[in-house]
């Protein structure tokens, strides 16, 4: 038998593999595992071909589990007429500025409160996890209207990149899955780096990062997808057509747009999170729970 | 993780071999300024974006809320948001609506990740595709996971999937975002298709850490499944189920994109109109940005008065 470990879980091993156990075991393992896929897969099974389906198909009645008649028309029409290589560009784009902005900047300042500890360092990772606590909806009026005009620099920062990236660097999240990692990177590795005369910036590039490639990697991940589905701030400071992402635009034009070719986009706009989610979907989970559980 | 491999540095011949040759005690003052100086310019760039663009919009909203601007002035005006925000018809419905939602979303997106991550964790075959399922609709754009509700799944007539399936399940269809009542279960639905991966995970992971043990001797003592279950897995996972529900409260909290894309905003009959909602309407529509502030601050206090009934409640069974 296929056995990922040893642990007792619920309920024994040994009752789950031997007479009426075994049965009721297997049958529920193919109940839920049928029920999984029509619960999960089969909508988004539906999704794609459904955009395949003329107008008049998707309106009778029962459904046609295939399409009959099977309309490619409707993805080139979704995507030429919504410009989606142009709004995956911008989504695209704002995506890889900030993993690179949360790199550099967030894991600087884990490294600084993981080894470097200046005075103050304690209060400020405080201020800094205080912020998960603070729901996005209600510091959405004040930030908007900060990007309007930056404090001192009176700049407006509407349908400038930066408006995404410099944000998303105040990630208390991030930095804290960052700091924990740097944290168990052994003192004695510093120490000796210390010695051989090795600058806090040296250390922290030619030691620090590459042993924490896994991290790393969760963290730029998790900046992609965030980029990705984040739907509400980009609308509000990236209002020009030019500027627009990917979830914004289809939602702008889905109010005159038949809706085959609506959901015909939304598909093409789902491609990438789900490819990213395949690939790398060990990295994720690891991400996910390294970060709450304790200890 | 990869940390037992570590490459140990080449350490260069003639250099004190100890790791704690600068130690406390023989750094000079200046020596320590540098250091702190040092690790104050890893901090800044972070800081300075959790300066402008969370700690700074914090207070800012605090006092924007107590102010209007019109035409480029801007006056102190007291407590006057706040009573106009709450003559709006809209207010108390828009209330009614999120804790709704937020009790409904509870109940479904709470307690069915749970269980269904004891079930997960019973398994010894087919995990890995049953966590990859479940996961899957979390990395879908939400824009794109409603349209797929809004015009095939809540489709009103008997073309659209749940209402085919309820047809050939001779059950009564139903209207769904066209009819009030099942506006809220229709939202919490695809919420919760579209987020419960990450609950199921996590949970996942946490019931990994109970001691077989403790169910070996649950059983011995003739604890029956449900038993185990009360005795054993709630009790060993109550600080992660704990946690959980405060993060499912401030995240349902924030309703909004559903019903935007699902009901257009409002809904029949308001039945959809989110506190959330009302901020945006507020803000960017009505050109009342001070309302949308003072919104936002009565949503902050509703849901500090919530973590204070939490860290009650928990302190409470320590």
């Amino acid at each position: 038998m296929a056995q990922d470990s040893g642990t007792r879980t619920l309920i024994s091993h040994s009752q789950l593999s031997r007479g009426r156990g075994k049965v009721i075991y297997w049958t529920l393992l193919i109940v839920v595992v049928t029920g999984f896929t029509l619960v999960f897969l089969g909508p988004l099974y539906w999704m794609v071909t459904g955009a395949l389906k003329s107008g008049q198909e998707i309106a009778q009645t029962p459904p046609s589990l295939f399409p009959k008649d099977p309309q490619p028309q409707n993805y080139i029409d979704a995507w030429n007429n919504l410009a989606l290589a142009k709004l995956l560009f911008n989504t695209f784009y704002y995506a890889i500025g900030a993993v690179l902005f949360q790199l550099v900047l967030d894991s600087a300042a884990a490294y600084s409160l993981s080894k470097l500890r200046p005075i103050f360092g304690n209060v400020i990772l405080g201020l800094m996890l205080g912020t998960l606590m603070i729901p996005a909806m209600v510091l959405i009026v004040p930030q908007y209207v900060t990007v309007l005009d930056l404090p001192i620099l009176h700049i407006n920062l509407l349908d400038s990149p930066f408006a995404i990236w410099l944000p998303m660097v105040a990630n208390a999240f991030n930095i804290f899955l960052l700091k924990r990692f740097f944290d168990s990177i052994p003192e004695e590795l510093m120490a000796a780096a210390l010695m051989d005369g090795a600058s806090s910036l040296r250390t922290l590039w030619s030691i620090i990062l590459p042993l924490s490639r896994p991290i790393l990697g969760v963290v730029s991940i998790f900046a992609v997808t965030a980029v990705w589905k984040d739907f509400l701030w980009p609308k509000l400071v990236m209002p020009s057509p030019e500027t627009r992402t990917v979830s914004v635009g289809i939602y702008t034009f889905a109010g005159g747009t038949p809706m085959n070719v609506v959901i015909a986009a939304s598909v093409i706009a789902a491609i990438p999170t789900v490819i990213i989610f395949l690939i790398f979907q060990r990295n994720i989970m690891s991400g996910l729970t390294t970060g709450s559980i304790k200890g | 993780m990869a940390i037992t491999a570590v490459p140990q540095a080449p350490r260069k011949p003639g250099r004190p071999m100890s790791p704690y040759a600068t130690g406390p005690q023989r750094t000079s003052l200046g020596r320590k300024v540098r250091d702190n100086l040092t690790g104050h310019a890893f901090l800044i760039g972070a800081v300075l974006c959790f300066v402008v663009f969370s700690w700074y919009p914090m207070i800012r909203g605090i006092v924007m809320s107590f102010q209007r601007t019109r035409r480029g002035e801007t006056t102190w005006v007291g407590w006057d948001n706040y009573s106009r925000l709450i003559a709006d018809p809209s207010f108390w419905p828009a209330w009614k609506n999120t804790l709704y939602f937020t009790v409904l979303a509870l109940v479904l997106g709470y307690a069915v990740p749970f269980f269904v991550a004891i079930l997960l964790n019973e398994f010894r075959h087919a995990k890995g595709y049953l966590r990859v399922l479940v996961y899957l609709p979390v990395m879908l754009p939400p824009a794109s996971a409603l349209f797929l509700f809004k015009f095939y799944a809540y489709d009103p007539s008997e073309a659209g999937l749940f209402n085919a399936i309820l047809t050939a399940l001779h059950l009564p269809t139903s209207q769904w975002m066209q009819s009030p009542d099942m506006t809220m279960p229709a939202m919490v639905i695809a919420s919760t298709w579209m987020n419960m991966g990450g609950a199921v995970l996590i949970y996942l992971a946490s019931l990994q850490n109970i001691p077989g043990e403790l169910y070996e001797a649950a059983e011995l003592d003739g604890a029956g499944i449900w038993r185990r279950i009360r005795h054993v897995t709630i009790p060993q996972t109550r600080l992660i189920l704990a946690l959980l529900a405060m993060l499912q409260i401030v995240a349902t909290m924030q309703l909004f994109i559903e019903p935007l894309i699902l009901a257009n905003g409002a809904g029949a009959e308001d039945s959809a109109t989110s506190v959330a909602y009302l901020i945006y309407q507020h803000g960017f529509f009505q050109n009342d940005l001070n309302g949308a502030a003072a919104l936002g601050v009565i949503m902050l206090v509703v849901l500090a008065g919530f973590s204070a009934v939490y860290v009650r409640l928990t302190a409470k069974q320590d």
